[in-house]
């Protein structure tokens, strides 16, 4: 057997399948993810297709009801179906929502990713990291903090209080708005990072030679600048758009649970209101949404690299 | 003009310090009023260490967080010893097929979005009848935390050529022996920067922990969700910050132990 070889950059032959040693090393992550994430995630879809249980839980009788269910609601006396948008309409706001925070992260984010790529090299590296701690900094608190500040009792409202620019408490809280505003909040590192990482790798002579042929400033952003760093914009808009589509902690927190999100939806149905199937084909949806979202960019993406060559 | 100039955008500045301003401002906010003795919004006592005291002297928090640091070290430590023999098994010994399948799944639970990751796991304890409190909740973690101890760790093995071991070897040192005595050494600034990253992951979880957490068992970020539910006390802003300064740290550590040693050797 080969001892250590180089990594296969070197061009090392593809190796018929996996050595013994290699299937020890490898087999604790695919048996750890294989069995409590790809497992659980099929028997979700499975769940999704059963018959709720009385008391949570389900019962292991097939069943469509909880599509159905998604789409029309059953009339109890003449078991009628008509159609009801109620939770099509939560669907649609979570997008329009996601949407509204991928938007204004990016016209917070490009900017920002710019402005940290131009300084000089050793400045980078200390924006970068400022950037990068929210990151890592537990979303719980972070959106915690943020309720603190904007709630009707909070640091905000009596400030503006204090100078005499409201009279009565500014609504904040428990809005669109707030949710908004915290999903920005949660996700803007997520755009910023691609971008500066694309930014940063963009030869600058380009800029040069189109201000040359008398491009101006915000020509040479649009026509030559943010074409080369468009793979970075797309990844650092699905890094934002994805986790707020499903996101749980923002609407719950700050729309004080009135204004319902998907993940919302999905997480009420395992602790309130306790239809299993309901929630897991809830949560199957969301996924599709998710993939289809994945494979357009990313399918879109692989085309452009191909007309570039 | 200069090539500065050019590259230059007006407004550009403003809007990151802005982003900044958006990023931190809350944590600055929830820290400072956390020393506040007064309970008031409006007026401030004097510096204070009290609600820290009080928060330290509640049961239920005190329960939490030794659970929540249970759980992260013990998370933790097995997600870094799995991401580290998965990194090894990824980038050495040449190209393999499937390699594209088990990137994919090792990054599979930061594709899923987290609030399915978690009922989907709740689904799975609740049909092979695991019994949900600690030991679920460890499960979960541990799985979770696979892909951010993973990142590191191969991003530093990557950065090691195989000419060491193959050194080593040559000079009669057993698989293990080299691995051991070279190639662990070189690799322990991904393989700490690795555990940092997953600690705080784990410490910091509330979406999944809420779901397979079962009636009985409690996490910090359970704790304060409960608390927000009731209402805003100080005893909140103080163990948040406390919270804020563990993430803090750690990152700082992960991100200069990881940086640090790449620019030494280069």
């Amino acid at each position: 057997m080969a001892s250590a070889a180089r990594p296969d950059s070197g061009g090392a032959p593809a190796s018929a399948g996996l050595s013994r040693e290699r299937l020890w090393l490898l087999s604790p992550t695919l048996l750890m993810i294989g069995f409590f994430l790809v497992i659980p995630l099929c028997l979700i879809v499975v769940y999704s297709f059963l018959t709720p249980g009385t008391y949570g839980g389900v019962e292991w009788i097939g069943s469509t009801a909880a599509y159905v269910q998604f789409l029309f609601e059953e009339d109890f006396l003449s078991e009628e179906l008509t159609f009801h948008s109620a939770y099509l309409e939560i669907y649609f706001g979570s997008f329009v929502q996601a949407v509204t925070a991928t938007v204004a992260c990016l016209i917070l984010g490009f900017p920002t990713a710019y402005f940290i790529a131009t300084r000089p090299p050793r400045q980078r590296t200390l924006w970068v990291f400022l950037v990068t701690i929210p990151y890592w900094v537990n979303l719980l608190i972070r959106t915690v903090s943020m309720l603190f500040i904007i709630r009707d009792e909070g640091p905000l409202n009596a400030l503006l209080l204090e100078i005499g620019l409201i009279a009565t408490p500014l609504r904040i809280a428990y809005t669109d708005f707030a949710i908004g505003l915290g999903l920005v909040y949660s996700y803007l590192p997520f755009m910023v990072l691609p971008i500066y990482a694309a930014i940063e790798r963009f030869n600058f002579s380009l800029v040069e030679a189109a201000h040359d042929l008398y491009a101006d400033r915000w020509t040479t952003l649009r026509e030559v600048i943010l074409p080369a760093v468009k793979p970075g914009v797309i990844a650092g808009s699905l890094l934002v758009f994805i986790p707020s589509l499903g996101s749980f902690i923002a609407p719950d927190l700050l729309g004080g649970g009135k204004q319902l999100m998907i993940g919302n939806l999905i997480a009420l149905q395992f602790q309130g209101s306790r239809n299993w199937p309901f929630g897991a084909a809830a949560a199957v949806i969301l996924l599709t949404i998710v993939l289809i979202v994945l494979m357009l960019f990313t399918r879109k993406q692989a085309a452009n690299a191909g007309e570039a060559r | 003009m200069s090539s500065i100039e050019i590259r230059r955008y007006p407004g550009f500045r403003p809007i990151t310090w802005l982003c900044l301003a958006i990023l931190y401002a809350p944590m600055l906010v929830i820290t400072v009023y956390s020393f506040n003795s007064l309970r008031s919004i409006t007026t401030w006592g004097e510096f204070s260490f009290a609600w820290y005291a009080k928060a330290f002297a509640n049961p239920n928090i005190q329960n939490a967080a030794l659970n929540s640091l249970l759980i992260a070290v013990v998370a933790a430590t097995i997600a870094t010893a799995i991401a580290m023999a998965a990194a090894l098994g990824m980038l050495r010994g040449g190209a393999f097929r499937g390699r594209g399948g088990v990137f994919a799944l090792i990054n599979l639970p930061l594709m899923v979005p987290e609030i399915v990751t978690a009922v989907a796991t709740l689904i799975f304890f609740v049909a092979i009848g695991f019994d949900l409190g600690l030991m679920s909740i460890l499960v979960a973690h541990t799985v979770f935390c696979i892909p951010f101890a993973y990142l590191p760790i191969s991003a530093r093995l990557q950065g090691i050529e195989g000419h060491f071991e193959e050194a080593a070897q040559d000079l009669y040192a057993s698989r293990w022996a080299a691995f051991r005595y070279v190639l662990l050494p070189m690799l322990a600034p991904g393989v700490i920067s690795g555990f940092m990253l997953a600690f705080i992951i784990s410490l910091d979880d509330f979406i999944i922990t809420n779901m397979v957490a079962g009636p009985g068992a409690t996490t910090l970020p359970l704790a304060i969700y409960g608390m927000v539910r009731v209402g805003f006390t100080p005893e909140i802003n103080a163990i948040s910050t406390i919270l804020l300064l563990i993430s803090i740290v750690f990152v700082t550590i992960s991100y200069f132990v990881g940086r640090g040693d790449a620019t030494s050797e280069h």
